[in-house]
C-alpha cells in the first residue's frame, strides 16, 4: 500500500505491507533508527514518537495509519525546539536533551530516545507535576540502567526551568 | 591544570546518543543481508521425530531451512557451544549444540533456523515449519532437579552436575555449631531473574566479499571472549575473525554469552557467502538469553550467646538450566567467599552441588553469585538478632571485621585476603540519613494504634568482591582464562590522544571515565582524548567488561600506560632541554627544569618530536605509545550499608518503598556522577528481585510470564527515589585506590528491601518470606499468621 508520512518536516512515501509496524517503517525503511524496539508487547517505550504533536508508541500503530500524518522522532526534536524558539544550550537541543545530559539521565541510552519523547509530550499536558506525578506520567517507559532517579531529575527541571 | 578526576564531567558518549545517531545492532545492515528464523522448541524436554520444512522454504524469500541434523551433518563447528568454567574435574557438561539434534531440553532451544532475505518474512518461515515431538518427563524445577525422579538429559542418571566444595576447617565448624549459644537455619530461594537490558539481544555476521574473513557484528560485553570462543568453536583462526560491539544497550551480565545465534550467523555467513542476521524479540528472550541466580541456599550461623559469629555453614543447590553456558558453574562460586559478609568470622564451611533443569540455561545476572550470598548472611544477621534479642544494626556492630574500624589485609575464612575496609563510618551514616530513631518510634506508634500500614526499616551491610580478576586466583577456580586488561595509550603527531582499551562499555560512560584518568596524568584536555574500544580489529587484547571490572583493571591499565608515556616523553624533554632527565619535572601536562623558567614543553608538543624522530635521544624507538597488560595482584572489595523504609497495607499486602539510603564504598570515585547512577540502577534491579522479578516456570517446565506484560521490570511509579552518600577507603589492589561500582547497588539492595518488609511483618509472626514479596504473599503471609495461635511476634 501507498503510504506518505511526513516526518520530521520531510515527506516521506512509499510502498509498504499492510501489516508493517509504523516502527519498522521508521527504522528499515526511511532509515531513522534513532526510534528503538525493547519488546513486543507494548509495554517498555523505547518506540515512543510524536505524531501531530502527541506521544504514541510506533509499535503499536501500523505504518499505514501514519498516512497523512506529521511525525517527529528523536532525530527531529531539536529542530522543532529551534523552530519553537525553546532550543538551548550549544548543541541547539530540545531542553529535554539538555536535560537528560546534565542529569546523568542516560546511561546506555536504548531507552532514551522513546524517554526524551515522552517526557516532552508529558511536560506539555502537565507542564508544572510533582515528582509523583512524573513517574505516573512515565509509566509507559522502561529503563533498566538508571532507576529513573535522574529521569525525574531532568523532567524536574525542564518543568522547574519552563514555569 | 585543576584535577579531572573526582569531578562530574558530562559524558562524552551522550550527544550521539540523544539524537539517535549511534548504532546499535539493529540499526546496521548490510546489502544482501539474511535474516535468520529461529525454530524454537515449545516443549521443554522431547525428543524430535521429524521436523517438515517444505512448507517454509516454499515461502517467498526462503533461502533455506536447516534442522539440527542437517546442520551437524555439514559440519559447520567442531565444537559444541563452550563452557569456560568447569569448576571440577569431573563435571558434567553433556553437548550443547546451537540447534538441537535428536532431543530438545528446554523451552526456547532451536531446533531449525530458516534464512530469508526479510525480517517478517524469517518469522513467518519459521512458523510453518512443523515439528512432530514425543514429549519426555522434564524437569520443571530446581526442587524437582535435586529430587531427581526425571532426569533433564535422558542419558544421564543424576541431574547432579557438580559438587563443589569450601570447607577449609571442618572441625571448626563441627567444633563452631557444637559449642554453640545460638544456632539459626533458613532456607533462602533464589528466584529466577530475566536480565532484560532494554536493547534485546543480536547480531550480524558479514563476510568479506574477496573471501576468508568475517565481521561478527554483536550486542555483547564481549568482544574480545566472542573472538577466541568464536574460532575455538567454529574452526575459524582468530586472525580471520573480527568482532565489533556497536552501541550496546545495556547487558548485566545478560550479554556476556557464546549463544548459539553467534556460531550460526557466523557459520551460516561463512558458508553461504552473505551477510546473516538475527535480531531477538523480547518474549523470545526468555528461552533464548540466559537468566539469573536461581538457587536455594540451606544457611546456618552459630553464634555466642552475645550473637558474636562463630561459623556460617551454607549449601547452595544451583540451576544450571538445561545447559552449561559460558561461565554458568562459576556463577555460585563467585558467591562462595562472600557468605561471612562484612563480619570478623573465623569459620565457613561452603558446598554447592549444580543441578540440571529443562529450564532456560543461568549465567551471570548483576552481581552473579554475589547478591546471592550478600542476601543469605544478611538476612540471616536479622535472623540471629531476634534470635538474641536485639536489633539489627547491634549485632551487624558486633561482627563487624576489626570491629567497624578501618583495617587492610585481611584473610577471611574463605583463605581470600580483602584489601581494605572500614564498615562502621557507612553503617553510622546510613542510619543516621534515614532517621532511624525517628522510624522506630513511628513504627512503634503505628504497631500500637493497629494501624492499617505498617512500617518495616531494613538494613544490610555488604561487601562485594569486584575487580575480577587476578589471573592466579581465576586459574585455581579452574576458569578457563585470565583476568588481566590490556590498554594502549598513544600520543598523536597532532598531540591529541588516543587510548585503546580492552574493556567493552555498554552504558558505564567508559569513554568519559578513560578521558578523565588521562586528562589527569598527563595534564590534557579530557576532548584531547579518543578512546578506542569494542571491535577487535582496533583493541585486539582485551578481556571485556563483567564483575565490576572495567575501572579497576582496565582503568588501572590505562593510568599505568599513561605513566609509561609520560617517562618516555620526559626523556624527549630532557634531551631537548639538554638537561638530565632527573632535572625535568613533570606537572600539569608541561615539563620544565627546575629553576629555568625558559625551558618548558607541554607534553602534546612532543607528539610531533616523537613522531618526526629528527631529534631523539640516542637509542630512542620514534612514537610516544605504551601498551600495559595489568593483572591485578587482588580483588577489590567494595562495600557499603543500605537501609530502606517499606510501608505495607495489610488490608491488601501492598507494599510502597518509602524511602531507599545507601552509604557506598568504591574507593576513589573517577566520576561521582557515574558512580551515582550505576548505584541508582543496581539498586532497582535488587529492589525488584526482592519486590517484582521472578520467571515463573509451571512443573512442565513452560515460562508463564515471558513477555513485558508480565515480568514486571519496575517503572518509574514502582520505585522511590535514592539517597546516596560515600565513604572512601582506597583499595590496596590497584594504584588508583578505585574498587568497583557497577554491581554493589544489587549486592545491597534485596536484602534491605526483604529485611524491611519482614520487620514490618514480625508483630504478625512472619520470620521470613520468599523473594519477591509480592502483595498475594504478603497478604497471606499476614492472614495465615494471623490465625495461627502461635501467631504474634517471636
Ligand atoms: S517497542 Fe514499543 S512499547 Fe516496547
Ligand atoms: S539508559 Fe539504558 S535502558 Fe535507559
Amino acid at each position: 500500500m501507498e503510504v506518505s508520512i511526513t516526518v520530521n518536516g520531510s515527506t516521506h512515501s512509499s510502498d509498504v505491507e499492510p501489516r508493517t509496524l509504523l516502527v519498522h517503517h521508521l527504522r528499515d525503511n526511511i532509515g531513522l533508527t534513532g526510534t528503538n524496539i525493547g519488546c513486543d508487547s507494548s509495554s517498555c517505550g523505547a518506540c515512543t514518537i510524536h505524531m501531530n504533536g502527541e506521544s504514541v508508541k510506533s509499535c503499536t500503530v501500523l505504518a499505514v495509519q501514519a498516512d497523512g500524518q506529521e511525525l517527529t522522532t528523536i532525530e527531529g526534536l531539536a529542530a522543532v525546539a529551534e523552530s519553537d524558539g525553546t532550543a538551548t544550550g550549544d548543541q541547539n537541543w530540545h531542553p529535554m536533551q539538555e536535560a537528560f545530559q546534565n542529569c546523568h539521565a542516560l546511561q546506555c541510552g536504548y531507552c532514551t530516545p522513546g524517554m526524551v519523547m515522552a517526557s516532552t509530550s508529558f511536560l506539555k499536558e502537565n507542564p508544572n507535576p510533582t515528582e509523583e506525578q512524573i513517574r505516573e506520567g512515565l509509566e509507559g517507559n522502561l529503563c533498566r540502567c538508571t532507576g529513573y532517579h535522574n529521569i525525574v531529575k531532568a523532567v524536574q527541571s525542564v518543568a522547574g526551568g519552563a514555569s | 591544570m585543576t584535577a579531572v578526576m573526582g569531578t562530574k564531567m558530562l559524558r562524552k558518549e551522550d550527544p550521539a546518543l540523544l539524537v539517535g545517531e549511534n548504532k546499535f545492532i539493529d540499526d546496521i545492515h548490510a546489502p544482501g543481508e539474511l535474516w535468520m528464523g529461529m525454530i524454537r522448541s515449545t516443549m521443554a524436554h522431547a525428543k524430535i521425530n521429524s521436523i517438515d520444512t517444505s512448507e517454509a522454504e516454499a515461502m517467498p524469500g526462503v533461502v533455506a531451512v536447516y534442522t539440527g541434523e542437517q546442520l551437524a551433518e555439514m559440519g559447520l563447528w567442531l565444537a559444541p557451544l563452550p563452557c569456560a568454567w568447569p569448576v571440577t574435574e569431573d563435571i558434567v557438561n553433556p553437548p550443547h549444540n546451537p540447534v538441537a539434534v535428536g532431543e530438545a531440553k528446554h523451552v526456547g532451544d532451536i531446533v531449525a533456523v530458516v534464512l530469508c532475505n526479510d525480517r517478517y518474512g524469517a518469522a513467518d518461515a519459521a512458523e510453518k515449519v512443523v515439528v512432530d515431538y514425543d514429549p519426555l518427563p522434564a524437569v520443571g524445577s530446581l526442587e524437582a532437579a535435586v529430587a531427581n525422579t526425571a532426569m533433564a538429559h535422558s542419558d544421564l542418571e543424576t541431574n547432579k552436575a557438580f559438587h563443589w566444595p569450601l570447607v577449609p576447617d571442618p572441625e571448626g565448624t563441627e567444633k563452631a555449631f557444637a559449642e554453640a549459644a545460638h544456632t539459626v537455619k533458613a532456607k533462602f530461594i533464589q528466584q529466577r531473574m530475566i536480565p532484560s537490558p532494554m536493547e534485546p539481544r543480536g547480531c550480524m555476521a558479514i563476510p568479506s566479499p574477496a573471501g576468508g574473513d568475517i565481521t561478527f557484528y554483536s550486542a555483547t560485553q564481549v568482544p574480545h571472549i566472542l573472538k577466541v570462543m568464536i574460532a575455538a568453536t567454529t574452526g575459524i583462526p582468530e586472525s580471520k575473525i573480527r568482532v565489533i560491539a556497536p552501541s550496546v544497550g545495556g547487558g548485566f551480565g545478560g550479554k556476556l554469552n557464546v549463544d548459539p545465534d553467534a556460531i550460526l550467523s557466523v557459520t551460516l555467513a561463512n558458508h553461504l557467502g552473505v551477510p546473516v542476521r538475527w535480531t531477538e524479540t523480547r518474549t523470545e528472550a526468555a528461552g533464548s538469553s540466559h537468566q539469573g541466580r536461581g538457587q536455594i541456599q540451606h544457611m546456618e550461623v552459630a553464634a555466642d550467646e552475645n550473637g558474636k559469629i562463630s561459623s556460617v555453614r551454607v549449601h547452595i543447590d544451583a540451576d544450571m538450566g538445561a545447559y552449561m553456558m559460558l561461565i554458568t558453574p562459576g556463577v555460585p562460586l563467585l558467591g562462595s567467599f562472600l557468605y561471612t559478609g562484612v563480619y570478623d568470622i573465623p569459620n565457613l564451611a561452603f558446598t554447592c552441588d549444580g543441578h540440571f533443569t529443562n529450564l532456560t540455561p543461568t549465567d551471570a545476572y548483576r552481581g552473579a553469585g554475589r547478591p546471592e550470598a550478600s542476601y543469605a548472611i544478611e538476612r540471616i544477621m536479622d535472623m540471629l538478632a531476634a534470635e538474641v534479642g536485639i536489633t539489627p544494626e547491634e549485632i551487624r556492630a558486633r561482627n563487624y571485621i576489626n570491629g567497624g574500624e578501618a583495617f587492610e589485609n585481611h584473610e577471611a575464612a574463605s583463605t581470600l585476603v580483602f584489601d581494605s575496609g572500614h564498615y562502621r563510618p557507612a553503617h553510622d551514616r546510613a542510619l543516621e540519613m534515614v532517621k532511624i530513631d525517628e522510624l522506630r518510634a513511628e513504627q512503634a506508634r503505628r504497631r500500637d494504634a493497629g494501624e492499617a500500614k505498617q512500617l518495616g526499616i531494613g538494613m544490610c551491610s555488604y561487601v562485594e568482591i569486584c575487580g575480577l580478576a587476578p589471573s592466579r586466583a581465576l586459574g585455581g577456580l579452574n576458569y578457563g582464562a585470565g583476568g588481566w586488561e590490556h590498554a594502549t595509550v598513544r600520543m598523536l603527531p597532532t598531540g591529541k590522544i588516543e587510548v585503546v582499551s580492552g574493556s567493552t562499555p555498554h552504558g558505564q560512560g567508559h569513554e568519559t571515565a578513560w578521558s578523565m584518568i588521562i586528562a589527569d596524568k598527563m595534564g590534557v584536555d579530557p576532548n584531547d582524548v579518543e578512546v578506542l574500544h569494542s571491535d577487535t580489529a582496533k583493541s585486539p587484547l582485551g578481556l571485556d567488561t563483567y564483575g565490576s571490572r572495567s575501572l579497576a583493571v582496565g582503568g588501572v591499565a590505562i593510568a599505568m600506560a599513561a605513566d609509561k608515556v609520560i617517562e618516555k616523553a620526559k626523556l624527549i624533554a630532557a634531551h631537548q632541554f639538554e638537561a638530565a632527565p632527573e632535572d625535568v619535572q613533570f606537572e600539569a601536562g608541561a615539563f620544565s627544569v627546575a629553576g629555568t623558567p625558559s625551558k618548558s614543553v607541554h607534553i602534546q608538543e612532543l607528539g610531533f618530536a616523537a613522531f618526526a624522530a629528527h631529534d631523539l635521544p640516542d637509542g630512542m624507538e620514534p612514537n610516544l605509545q605504551e601498551q600495559v597488560s595489568f593483572d591485578p595482584p587482588n580483588f577489590a572489595f567494595p562495600f557499603g550499608t543500605h537501609a530502606c523504609v517499606v510501608e505495607i497495607d495489610t488490608e491488601t499486602g501492598g507494599v510502597e518503598l518509602i524511602d531507599y539510603v545507601a552509604v557506598d564504598d568504591c574507593g576513589h570515585q573517577v566520576n561521582p556522577m557515574i558512580v551515582e547512577g550505576q548505584l541508582h540502577g543496581g539498586i532497582v534491579q535488587g529492589v525488584a528481585q526482592a519486590l517484582f522479578e521472578e520467571a515463573v516456570y509451571d512443573e512442565d517446565g513452560n515460562i508463564n510470564n515471558p513477555s513485558f506484560m508480565d515480568y514486571l521490570v519496575p517503572s518509574a511509579m514502582e520505585v522511590p527515589s535514592m539517597q546516596l552518600d560515600y565513604t572512601v577507603t582506597p583499595s590496596t589492589s590497584n594504584p588508583l585506590g578505585v574498587k568497583g561500582a557497577g554491581e554493589a547497588g544489587t549486592i545491597g539492595s534485596a536484602a534491605a528491601v526483604m529485611n524491611a518488609v519482614c520487620d514490618a511483618l514480625s508483630p504478625y509472626g512472619v520470620k521470613d518470606m520468599d523473594m519477591p514479596a509480592t502483595p498475594k504473599r504478603i497478604w497471606e503471609a499476614i492472614h495465615s499468621n494471623a490465625n495461627n495461635s502461635n501467631g504474634g511476634a517471636a
